[in-house]
């Protein structure tokens, strides 16, 4: 059997003033009244608050904010979506839904049928626009996902993500060598 | 005929506009408003009057508060006492009201002239005194105030026997604990007051309050007796169940306390009572301790030679230096009254101020606070006092 090891521990012992509580209660009122002043102050500018008044005020977001889904476009306006379900694997919360097709153009081989992405499953993590291969999806409309009166609106289908599409820079099956 | 009239003019400007004003507005600008600006938000500032697009300091909220209420359900327990459930929260708010009946806003009103005698007495000549700034006359008021203050333990106690919860039984025991024990400082904090005084009648005490010690220094109640003015305000606020002696409704232990079984319009009384007691408590504070109607506040006035001059405000002269300069006797009556409700606000703001300041005291803390140390203390104020007034 070791010896226990006890470590002693200097507790500050309380004054008599702090033990009456007067001064101490005389410091809180002093801080709290000093906080109820400066909100008071007509100029809002100088308060302390920093609530922001949303619907009025809305804050300014960064860059690289994941907002609302978008599918782009080739330089057609046919949808960039080669229907190759990197997505839809990569997606954790399962939220994409893709049904590929056979395209006409010989050149393009499928194309989403179907691209369905389930707003109130997607936990925005963004890890689908890291997968696309061909920038197909992107979550850069800085658009935040609004509030659904009805689940079936949360289901958001391929041509309302195309609706912001825009064209990409990025040509499309890649450089070849 | 007249006479009723303004019986009743003072009932209703006092009780229900005065206090119940006061007391609306501190469930808004108090609880709401003051807390918020305490803790850097910005509090309820939503709701609109229709028409105005205007924040209105939160004033709309109030509105809502009240329509929300009335439209609530009102639900009475099973196996609750009906009736004693109904009336409960009336005893808990009349109390608040009845008190009100003793305080005076001003000092007797001088149908005549007002003239001031040698050693600052007012007197009255060519016309008589009517006592229009009080709703009782009564030369005990101190005791009426009194009786009436602990008469609200039994709301508070019956609305917890009465609800058949757990929760607001013993939210009532220890309402009823807590009101006892701090009764019994506050009377004994009084005593000494009362010595120096050598009355009962608030508005002879106020009177009292008016005279000068050593020709500048108004003698109010927290310059002759600060230990008193300190032990009185600790217990009043005790009085109350404000925060931080708010145990008998301590929501992280007992829900509501005694209030937990209320809904409805008998919760907004339960509430609205708390308010008014707590602007009572800063009448009585108001009137002991800071003067009650006398504007006699130090007056700096810098145009003399002499520097600095304080000026008491007295009978019909401000009395400044060797000369008086007259001024209109309503002048005198219009400051004194806004000078108590300025008193009875500051008050009632500090109090708000040290709810949202300090943590709630637990329960044994209450009660070795009140018999450990507020008891010794008053008494050893009283024994003090009694020395001093006897030798003087």
């Amino acid at each position: 059997m070791g010896e226990v090891k006890v470590k002693q521990v200097s507790r500050n012992p309380r004054t008599f003033w702090e033990r009456t509580y007067v001064p101490e209660i005389a410091k809180g009122l002093v801080v709290t009244i000093g906080n109820f002043l400066t909100n008071l102050n007509p100029n809002v500018e100088k308060r302390d608050t920093f609530t922001l008044q949303y619907p009025e005020e809305k804050r300014v977001y960064p860059e690289r904010y994941r907002g609302l889904h978008r599918l782009m476009l080739r330089d057609d306006g046919q949808v960039r979506c080669v229907a190759c379900m990197c997505c839809s694997t990569i997606c954790p919360a399962n939220c994409i839904h893709i049904e590929a097709a056979e395209h006409d153009d010989p050149d393009i081989e499928k194309y989403p049928r179907v691209f369905v992405i389930d707003e109130l499953r997607c936990i925005v993590c963004g890890l689908c626009v890291e997968a696309c291969p061909c920038d197909a999806i992107r979550m850069d409309t800085g658009v935040h996902i609004p509030v659904f009166a009805d689940r079936g609106e949360a289901f958001l289908n391929r041509d309302l993500l195309m609706e912001r599409g825009t064209l990409s820079v990025a040509k499309q099956g890649g450089e070849r060598g | 005929m007249p006479e009723l009239l303004i019986e009743l003019i003072k009932i209703v400007v006092i009780v229900f506009v005065f206090v119940m004003g006061v007391a609306s507005a501190m469930t808004l600008l108090g609880d709401r408003k003051q807390s918020s600006a305490i803790q850097n938000r910005i509090g309820p500032n939503r709701a609109r009057l229709p028409g105005i697009n205007h924040a209105l300091l939160g004033f709309p909220h109030f509105i809502a508060d009240g329509i929300k209420m009335i439209l609530k359900e009102n639900i009475v327990p099973d196996g609750a006492h009906r009736g004693l459930h109904l009336i409960a929260p009336g005893l808990v708010f009349l109390p608040a009201l009845l008190g009100w009946a003793a305080v005076p806003f001003m000092d007797q009103y001088c149908t005549g002239t007002l003239e001031m005698t040698a050693g600052y007495r007012e007197i009255c000549v060519d016309g008589e005194w009517r006592n229009y700034f009080q709703i009782m006359n009564y030369n005990a008021g101190l005791l009426f105030a009194f009786a009436i203050a602990s008469i609200s333990v039994y709301g508070a106690a019956i609305a917890g026997w009465a609800s058949n919860s757990n929760f607001s039984l013993l939210g009532g025991l220890r309402s009823s604990a807590q009101m006892i024990s701090y009764e019994v400082s506050m009377g004994l904090s009084l005593a000494g007051i009362i010595m120096i005084y050598g009355t009962l009648d608030l508005q002879e005490m106020v009177r009292q309050q008016g005279y000068l010690l050593g020709g500048w220094l108004p003698m109010w109640g927290i310059i002759v007796q600060p230990l008193a003015f300190f032990l009185f305000f600790l217990a009043g606020m005790a009085e109350t169940k404000r925060a931080p002696f708010d145990v008998p409704e301590g929501e992280s232990e007992i829900v509501a306390g005694y209030i937990t079984e209320y809904s409805s319009m008998k919760f907004a009384i339960m509430q609205l009572g708390e308010y008014a007691a707590t602007v009572f408590i800063a009448a009585l504070i108001a009137l002991l301790f800071l003067g009650g109607w006398q504007a006699s506040f130090p007056l700096l006035w810098n145009a003399n030679a002499a520097g600095l001059t304080i000026l008491p405000l007295f009978g019909d002269t401000f009395h400044f230096a060797n000369e008086d300069i007259p001024y209109w006797h309503h002048t005198l009556v219009a400051l004194r009254v806004f000078s108590m409700v300025t008193k009875v606000l500051f008050l009632v703001w500090l109090q708000f101020m040290m709810r949202w300041t300090l943590p709630r005291f637990r329960y044994d803390q209450i009660m070795v606070l009140g018999w450990k140390i507020l008891l010794p203390l008053s008494l050893a104020n009283l024994v003090v006092t009694a020395f001093i007034v006897a030798i003087i």
